[in-house]
Formats: C-alpha cells, sequence, structure tokens
C-alpha cells in the first residue's frame, strides 16, 4: 500500500475542516480502504471528540515526535470502522512541539500501511498550516458560501501554490439552496470565479450534522442525510470515480426558475 | 589545510567561496556539506567561487549534475583561472555576479525604438488574497487581481482579467497614470492622490479605463481610439 496524503485546510476557523476530515475518513474507510486521520491541530484538538474517541486517547501525536510512544500506540482504531484509524493531537502543547520536516517522516512512516491519511489542519496560515500542508500530496480547501471564509481560501490557495503543492481541490461547505437561489448568499459560480481551482465537493446545510458531530458519529454513515451522502460523493472523486455534482435544486420547481431568469434578465 | 567553506546568502542565491586544496577532496566537502544540510540547500541557486583554481568543463559538468541531484541549481561560476572561465562558458554557466546574470540577456534597445521611462513588468498570474506587487513602473498583470490582494504601481496598471483587489497606479503622484481592466471592480482604486471605491456592478462586465480628468477620478468604458 502507498497512502496518499491529503490535508484538509481553509485558512479560517470554523468553516467544517474538523468535520470534513471525519466525515471523509468514515466514507473512504466505508469502502474498505484503510485510513488514519491526523488532528494537527495542536493545542486545540478535536477531530478526536468529532470522531467521538476522546476517551481512547493515552498517547498523542507529540508523544510520537518526542520519541515517547511508537506511532502504533498512538493510533486510535475508530468504533465503527475497523479500518478507520486517528492520531489525536495534543492539548497541552502548542503548534512548535511539531516541525513540517516530522510531519513528513510521519506521513513517510504511515504511508506504506495506509491508503489514504488525512490531515485535519488548524485555521491560520502559520507555523500549525505548514505543518499539515508539509506531507501532503494533494490539499483540500474547504470553504463556506462567505465573503470572509472565501477571501481566506483565496489567500490559503496562494500559499499553497508558493509551497507548490498547488492548485488543491475546493469544498464547498454549508452551502443553503434555498438562501443561493434567493440570491441572498453566494452561489457555487460565484465562488468558482474568484479561486478558479476545481471543485471536489458541494455539501449543503444539514442540521444533523450538528447532531452527529455532537454524538461523535460521522454523517458520512448515514444515507438519509444529504451532507452525509455529499461527503460520500466526495470521497468517490477521490478515488477517481466520475460523481455527477448534487444538484442543490431538487425541490426547484417551475417558478424558482422562471423567478432566477428575471433576476438575471433584470441584473442585465 | 583550511576546510572550510563559506556559505554566504546573496541577492541571487547562495555564494559558496571553496578552501584551496585537492579538488577531489574540496568537491567532496562540498557534497558533504549540501547533504548534512539538505534541507537548507534544497532548492538552492548557487554561485561557486573558485578564485584561480584550474577546472575543465567536464569537472565543472559533474559537479553541477550532482549538486542538481539534490535539487541545488549552480548558476554562477566566479574564477580568475582562463580554463575555468572557458569550461564555466562552456557549460552556459554564469561567470559573473552582475544583475543580468544566469538569464537570457536582453540587448538593451537602440536609442532609436527605445521610449523613455519605459519601465514596466509583468505578472503572469492570478493575484490572491495577501499578495502583494509594488513597483515603480508600470504593472501589467495577466490574470485576475482578486480582493484582498494589492498593487501599488508608479505607473499605470493594467490587467488582463478582473480587477478586485486595492491597485494604486501612479502612487508616487503621477496623475497621468491609467488603470484599465477587462472587469474594472477594485476594492479601493487610487490614481496619484485620488481615492475612489468602485460603484455597484450594472450589467455585464466590459472592459473600462479609470484615469484623473479635471481632477476627478472616473472610469470609462474601453473604446479603441480612433486616430
Amino acid at each position: 500500500m502507498t497512502a496518499k496524503i491529503a490535508t484538509i485546510t481553509s485558512g479560517k476557523g470554523g468553516v467544517g475542516k474538523t468535520t470534513a476530515t471525519a466525515n471523509l475518513g468514515a466514507a473512504l474507510a466505508s469502502h474498505g480502504l484503510r485510513v488514519v486521520c491526523i488532528d494537527a491541530d495542536i493545542g486545540l484538538r478535536n477531530l478526536d471528540v468529532v470522531m467521538g474517541l476522546e476517551n481512547r486517547i493515552v498517547y498523542d501525536f507529540v508523544d510520537v515526535v518526542e520519541g515517547r510512544c511508537k506511532l502504533r500506540q498512538a493510533m486510535i482504531r475508530d468504533k465503527r470502522l475497523e479500518n478507520l484509524f486517528l492520531i489525536p493531537a495534543a492539548q497541552t502543547r502548542d503548534k512548535t512541539a511539531v516541525s513540517p520536516q516530522d510531519m513528513i517522516r510521519l506521513g513517510e512512516e504511515l504511508r506504506p500501511e495506509f491508503d489514504w491519511v488525512l490531515i485535519d489542519s488548524p485555521a491560520g496560515i502559520e507555523r500549525g498550516f505548514r505543518n499539515a500542508i508539509a506531507p501532503a500530496d494533494l490539499v483540500l480547501i474547504i470553504t463556506n458560501p462567505e465573503v470572509s471564509a472565501v477571501r481566506d481560501a483565496d489567500r490559503i490557495i496562494g500559499l499553497i501554490e508558493a509551497e507548490e503543492k498547488g492548485p488543491g481541490r475546493l469544498i464547498l461547505n454549508r452551502v443553503k439552496p434555498e438562501m443561493v437561489r434567493r440570491g441572498d448568499m453566494l452561489g457555487v459560480e460565484d465562488i468558482l470565479d474568484v479561486l478558479a481551482i476545481e471543485l471536489i465537493g458541494i455539501v449543503p446545510e444539514d442540521e444533523r450534522v450538528t447532531v452527529a458531530t455532537n454524538q461523535g458519529v460521522p454523517i458520512a454513515l448515514d444515507p438519509g442525510s444529504k451532507a452525509g451522502q455529499a461527503f460520500q460523493n466526495i470521497a468517490r472523486r477521490l478515488l477517481g470515480d466520475d460523481v455527477p455534482f448534487e444538484s442543490l435544486e431538487s425541490r426547484d420547481g417551475f417558478f424558482g426558475r422562471i423567478s432566477r431568469l428575471m433576476r438575471a434578465g433584470g441584473e442585465a | 589545510m583550511d576546510t572550510t567553506i563559506d556559505i554566504k546568502g546573496i541577492r541571487d542565491g547562495l555564494l559558496i567561496t571553496l578552501p584551496p586544496g585537492r579538488w577531489d577532496e574540496v568537491r567532496q566537502l562540498l557534497i558533504d556539506a549540501v547533504a548534512q544540510r539538505a534541507d537548507f540547500f534544497r532548492g538552492a541557486r548557487v554561485a561557486l567561487q573558485l578564485a584561480d583554481r584550474e577546472l575543465g568543463a567536464a569537472e565543472l559538468g559533474s559537479l553541477r549534475d550532482e549538486l542538481s541531484g539534490s535539487d541545488v541549481t549552480l548558476w554562477a561560476v566566479l574564477s580568475t583561472a582562463d580554463l575555468t572561465r572557458a569550461a564555466a562558458a562552456d557549460l552556459g554557466l554564469a561567470r559573473e555576479l552582475s544583475p543580468q546574470a544566469g538569464r537570457v540577456a536582453v540587448e538593451p534597445p537602440t536609442q532609436d525604438s527605445a521610449l523613455p521611462g519605459e519601465e514596466a513588468i509583468l505578472i503572469e498570474r492570478t493575484l490572491r488574497s495577501g499578495h502583494s506587487v509594488r513597483y515603480p513602473g508600470h504593472v501589467i498583470v495577466l490574470g485576475d487581481v482578486n480582493p484582498g490582494s494589492e498593487i501599488i504601481a508608479g505607473g499605470h496598471v493594467i490587467v488582463w482579467g478582473r480587477l478586485r483587489g486595492v491597485v494604486h497606479a501612479g502612487a508616487e503622484g503621477d496623475e497621468s497614470a491609467v488603470v484599465c481592466a477587462l472587469d474594472l471592480a477594485p476594492t479601493q482604486l487610487r490614481i496619484a492622490g485620488h481615492i475612489s471605491v468602485s460603484p455597484a456592478r450594472k450589467g455585464k462586465p466590459k472592459p473600462e479605463m479609470a484615469l484623473v480628468r479635471e481632477d476627478q477620478l472616473i472610469a470609462e468604458p474601453w473604446q479603441a481610439k480612433r486616430s
């Protein structure tokens, strides 16, 4: 096995990096692949909480880097998927405890044993972010349809390009089709216009994500959830499948289209 | 024997001065130094100071190849020995650290064809949030200028793409400077001492040029000048 290393990052906080990491991990693992998720947000760890594995942590990532335990000892097996693992971040340290070289070394150590290594990047553009992208083969940039989040994503893409890791692929999270339709939210087109990178997934806003996250259950395993399906589709696209993009307009009837046409006409 | 390799950062990368001694030993010293600090050297552009050491093209060439194996680019060799200089020339290496060194020499324009004071840079990429371009002459961008980026130019700014960041043309006070873009919608537009924000977009984007006329900063649709 030679794992692909994917880093999930955003620049802005709170757009869904950790949720996306946990769910993509679960989605990839549900295909029978061996997946390890690494929480690179040292000092502010929460991937373990989202994955519902907090109470099983004995060793963490910094313990591995500083040689207090073997890599294997820090890997926590998921409760549901036996081929999904988590390497948690240290909570009592900060980003300087790890260097980009440490990350690259860790990545190389994991590569032979897994199909996918997913790294949950911290917010920001400083050391933690640089650590997280250092070993990446590909970078997934996640953003929300908000001007501030898109601005930060743009900055991140610039930095990734400078590190020659780019251009990366875009996940658009928490899209509310209703608001986009009313013109109250940035549309997919508007965002791609600015960022000009390849889209790999659109995740609709879904209240069940909050519930699932609080319970430490991946929404990707809930076939009834639209967001869960979106994460499953992203996973399949990562695996090279050609999955058409979910229509955000499923309940968009005749009137919706007419009003959109009229609005477009009015703007011209 | 003096076995220290002197490494200095210069504008064009690193300048490495090799100690005297037998070439195979000195060469190994250099290779070891690069290997020991691989992270530091990775991607570096290196100029070698060889003083009066005589080296042939084969020796220089093999060193260059070995360095490039460690992702180090040997681009210049400084030497006073004719043989070494000739070898460097054969390999296409620069022989001095002049500003043009290592690049394709562009003949300065002859008196007849040169236009005075036309200094410009071309940026062939999209400027993303956080990027900043400052240049005393004109700035030409082949790509978009995204919100959160800025261009500050002494002369004109021409954007073949969407201009949405902050742009300042004629930053040193030149009121004749203009800003052109295929889609002129900057966060803020300045020409010399004038400042303006883009009005809300109406209709389809079209090429526009912003300029100062009668002490007013205005933008007008671009039209081919009939002359």
